[in-house]
């Protein structure tokens, strides 16, 4: 067995999709179908921010799919005047690998919920972002099974008491961000339901990346689990409590600046008071997305808890790495080039005899 | 009783120091059935498959039945390490890998003891005497050595010592001694390969481009095969050597085939002729994984192949494929099947072309791996949630798994259905000689994608629903398509327009739909083989036993009896001829490698009733069994209950 030396990609994530003159607007992006989610439902801002982005891309709708699970942020595919495949609980990033790998020119978008991604589909999802498949997956996190009415989710807080657990759960929720790190995704990022232009640039990013992008978004259901998110939405709360990622920038928050992010002996990553640190002589990390060693990202994901102590939004990592679908039609291309398909000499093989 | 191609010992003890070149007594055979068999590690298959192979060459017909051990090396010397492979070579055309080996090569004492039972008394033993040692004898239960105990006494036994020989020939090139005597199978390859007249450069080419990297082995594999040749030439232990002579065989260009194989080659023409790239996803498992490796050499074809993470994966990017306008297949067994149900309900549904390639094994559960069975035909036709309706399909023999390949992609691409093509582990390792098709006699399997706006009230919208009147496929609107954007998915769709639709009625109409795309799905009349015009009885089979079912066929007809048969490739749709076949006969008895599961749908569908003959041993039916079953019931007796009737003849020509 060998290995081939593969290369880093040169092309963005959206080479090979056609792009059209015509201008675009977001209703252009709507279908004729009612949405149907609650009243209050994140998913409609989130909705609504997508068919507002998409125009700035100007590539050609037609070329555009959405591919979906099944959940209540499932349904998005349906609203989306683009093409879209509504598939089968958790498989989404299975089907959606297929159409990248025959399509080099479509943009593919998976829509995806803490359910389906993260339970029934937890292995698609690894597999797919170590594969690097230039896909884009939007994964709304609203902590809790909304279509199944009401039970915990694999990101629902351990202890949560819902119908399925009316003593409180016993599962530790995965940290959604940690994971697509430990399977290396090559683009992740956090942004909120609420928060129109910290999505729209996290959006622009991810659709620029070539390979996977993962894309936590977290989005209040009001039905089943309200207020999940409120901590970040309250203007002083939120101010204490988000830590915006911007690259190039040391990584400082609080209604004042006060709190920043330095480096722990052990190489993790912890809060402390900005003026603390500069009276200790520490230094601020500076957020730097594009190094490699997925660990400092990791370090950035594990700030904070369940709780919602300390959160970082906006996009923990974003590198270079050569991309499945690119890689599996490089291949194509090249047994192409180097053997003429002649169908009559493979069905002839070597040894034939003549009656 | 006939004695076929077994070795005898020289009558005269004298030997004849002043030829080199021996002169035995050249016996003609119409056919002979050999068994190779040894430890795992023996490499038992590559000797069966050589051998196969210079038979192929020399223009008999053939078939061959592999049977190794789902353990990639059991215990070494233990029964359950035995590896064997038949080939049944003929010069005529031939139905079955043979029920009963006429030489058994056996190996070490594992090897005779677990094969012993099927050799025929008066059948040849060539045994390799140095792993007659007391402790392997100790180790497969074997009290006293069988090769002195005379309890092999019924059979001709050959003792060779085939580890020493070959050391002895290979003391030159500087190989260990263990490594020389890996190269016995070889030794043994050239010893039979004397016997039976067969052409030896095909292997030795063979063996200097497997080992082209390591030309050390290759010439000890080499010079082990020639000392096996010299060993039958030279010593006095053979008496009579055999040859059987080329099968007269339809005129045109063949080359030997399994069925894995073809089944990917068909892919492959499929592909070519359909015009669409082909993306395979799949995830590896025995015995379907050659389809995996044939294919993922071919890429030059423009065919993608995708080891996915699992087996849900790998028909989810093949249906995503699909979905792009690609031909997208997935190749598995039963186990996998059972995975995949939930996404060919959603290529139901959403009416999308897509092989699904079952090759069946033995089951429930992880059941036989290595082994054959037909009992996933009802898995195959319902085990999926809701009225779930998808075509199934059997290729009968190997080579037929390249057509049927073909006429998978066919009524997937024509009909926009996932197709369920049913092959079995007999027929996917077994091989037979394959008349090569002209390419250009391949049908035309090209399609049209959507283009054009198809509202059905005149507007520029694009309704996915609506059908071929003919053939009631919907459109195939591939992404980037201008104009066409539109949803599909799981959920129930409107009746043409496609949207979600909850509406009973509606839903109602769409199960119906569905079933009736499926149903008038245009297939091939059965036909029947009843050469007498006269038989009341008629033997009717699916997949892999048209062999074993016309071979039993021919017996009885040796035998003077009348027997009609036919075979079904096509289970769902049935042939639409079939109900006026079956009720054309009093009896129709059906033999299946299951509890009769063909029988029962078939009982259900025509209520007629069916003689249902089953067996689940993980091995092909043998002629034999069937010839007395189909005497039995055309002597009206209950199948085993042996009256005085006329009997059928046990080693009639097959
Ligand atoms: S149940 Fe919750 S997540 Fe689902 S649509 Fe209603 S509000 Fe949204």
């Amino acid at each position: 067995m060998t290995a081939t030396h593969l290369g880093l990609p040169e092309l963005g994530g959206l080479a090979g999709v056609p792009v059209t003159d015509e201008p675009q607007r977001a209703k252009d992006y709507k279908s004729d179908q009612e949405v149907r989610w609650c009243p209050g439902c994140g998913d409609y801002i989130v909705l609504n921010t997508m068919q507002s982005f998409l125009p700035t891309l100007g590539l050609k709708p037609e070329n555009i799919v959405f591919v979906s699970g099944i959940g209540c942020s499932s349904r998005f595919p349906y609203y989306m005047n683009t093409y879209g495949m509504h598939s089968i609980h958790g498989r989404a990033p299975a089907i959606a690998t297929g159409l990248a790998v025959a399509r080099p020119d479509l943009s593919v978008w998976v829509v995806t919920g803490d359910g389906d991604a993260l339970s029934i589909g937890g292995n698609h999802l690894i597999h797919t972002l170590r594969r690097n498949v230039n896909l884009k997956i939007l994964l709304f996190n609203n902590r809790i099974y909304g279509l199944t009415k009401g039970q915990y989710s694999p990101t629902s807080e351990a202890g949560k008491v819902t119908k399925s657990t009316p003593m409180g759960s016993l599962d530790n929720p995965f940290n959604p961000i940690s994971l697509a790190l430990g399977a290396e995704a090559s683009f992740v990022a956090r942004a909120l339901d609420s928060d129109k232009k910290g999505l729209t640039e996290v959006l622009t990013a991810a659709a620029e990346h070539r390979g996977s992008a993962f894309v936590e978004i977290y989005q209040n259901c009001p039905i089943f689990n309200d207020g999940a998110f409120d901590v970040l939405k309250d203007r002083d709360e939120a101010a204490r409590r988000i830590i915006p990622l911007r690259a190039g920038e040391p990584l400082t928050f609080g209604p004042e600046n006060e709190y920043g992010v330095v480096r722990t002996r052990f190489g993790g990553l912890e809060v402390a008071k900005t003026s603390e640190i500069t009276a200790e002589g520490g230094e601020l990390v500076v957020h730097d997305p594009t190094i490699n060693d997925p660990a400092y990202a990791f370090a950035l994901s594990r700030i904070g808890g369940q709780e919602l102590e300390h959160t970082p939004v906006g996009i923990f990592r974003n590198v270079a790495r050569p991309t499945y679908d690119d890689l599996a039609r490089q291949q194509v291309e090249h047994a192409k080039a180097s053997k003429p398909a002649d169908l009559q000499a493979l069905l002839n093989g070597k040894d034939t005899w003549t009656v | 009783m006939e004695k076929r191609g077994i070795p005898t010992p020289m009558a005269t003890s004298e030997p004849n120091p002043l030829t080199a070149t021996r002169e035995t007594d050249i016996a003609t055979l119409d056919r002979v059935v050999i068994r190779f068999a040894g430890d795992s590690g023996d490499g038992m298959q590559l000797t069966g498959d050589r051998f196969t192979s210079a038979a192929a060459a020399f223009g008999n017909d053939l078939a061959t039945l592999p049977n190794f051990p789902a353990e990639i090396r059991a215990p070494q010397g233990t029964i359950p390490g035995v590896s064997s492979f038949q080939v049944h070579f003929a010069d005529y055309d031939i139905l079955t890998p043979g029920d009963r080996p006429d030489v058994l090569v056996a190996m070490n004492p594992a090897a005779l003891k677990a094969n012993i039972a099927d050799v025929p008394h008066g059948g040849a033993i060539i045994v390799n005497t140095d792993e007659f040692s007391k402790r392997n004898l100790t180790k497969v239960g074997y009290e006293t050595n069988p090769l002195e105990d005379g309890s092999l006494e019924p059979y001709q036994v050959f003792p060779v010592a085939m580890s020493t020989l070959t050391r002895g020939a290979l003391k030159d090139t500087g190989l260990s001694k263990k490594d020389a005597e890996r190269a016995k199978n070889m030794f043994s390859l050239g010893l039979l390969s004397w016997m039976y007249h067969r052409p030896t450069e095909g292997t030795e080419r063979f063996l200097a481009e497997k080992f082209a990297a390591k030309p050390d082995i290759a010439e000890a594999n080499i010079l082990a095969f020639r000392a096996g040749w010299n060993y039958g030439e030279t010593t006095e232990s053979f008496a009579v050597t055999y040859k059987v002579a080329p099968a007269k065989l339809p005129t045109g260009t063949y080359r030997q085939i399994t069925g894995n194989t073809a089944l990917a080659y068909g892919i492959v023409a499929a592909g070519q002729r359909s015009g669409l790239p082909v993306v395979l996803g799949s995830y590896p498992i025995t015995p379907a994984s050659d389809i995996l490796h044939e294919l993922s050499k071919h890429k030059n074809f423009g065919i993608t192949t995708l080891q996915a993470e699992d087996e849900i994966a790998g028909i989810g990017a093949a249906l995503g494929a699909s979905y792009a306008g690609s031909l997208g297949v997935t190749s598995t067994s039963g186990p996998g099947v059972a995975l995949k149900s939930e996404t060919i309900g959603l290529g139901v549904m959403t009416e999308l072309p897509l092989i699904v390639i079952d090759v069946q094994r033995g089951g429930p559960s992880t059941g036989l791996p290595t082994k054959t069975e037909q009992a996933d035909l009802l898995q195959a036709m319902y085990g999926r949630n809701g009225e779930c309706p998808v075509p199934v399909i059997a290729p009968s023999t190997p080579g037929d798994c390249f057509e049927m390949a073909l006429e998978a992609a066919r009524i997937a691409l024509t009909y926009r259905t996932p197709a369920i093509l049913l092959s079995d582990g007999s027929i996917a390792n077994g091989s037979e000689p394959w008349l090569i098709p002209d390419v250009a006699d391949l049908p035309d399997l090209a399609v049209n994608f959507a283009a054009e706006p198809n509202a059905m009230d005149g507007s520029e919208e694009f309704w996915p629903y609506v059908r071929d009147t003919d053939t009631l496929a919907r459109e195939w609107a591939i992404p980037g398509t201008p104009g066409l954007q539109h949803r599909i998915g799981g959920l129930e769709k409107a009746d043409n327009r496609g949207h979600i639709s909850y509406d009973p009625d509606n839903h109602d109409r769409m199960v119906r739909l569905r079933q009736a795309k499926v149903d008038g799905i245009t297939v091939p009349d059965v036909t029947v083989d009843d050469p007498s015009r006269n038989a009341r009885v008629l033997a009717l089979g699916w997949g892999s036993s048209y062999g074993p079912i016309g071979a039993g066929c021919r017996r009885v007809r040796k035998s003077g009896m009348d027997i009609a048969q036919a075979h079904l490739r096509y289970l769902n749709p049935l042939p639409s001829n079939l109900g006026e076949v079956l009720e054309r006969y009093e009896v129709v008895v059906l033999p299946e490698m299951n509890l009769g599961q063909l029988a029962m749908l078939l009982r259900a569908r025509y209520l007629i009733d069916i003689r249902s003959y089953t067996k689940v041993a993980g091995l092909p039916f043998k002629a034999a069994e069937l010839a007395e079953v189909f005497t039995d019931i055309i002597n009206d007796n209950e199948p085993g209950d042996n009256g005085d009737d006329v009997h059928v003849l046990t080693e009639a020509t097959e």
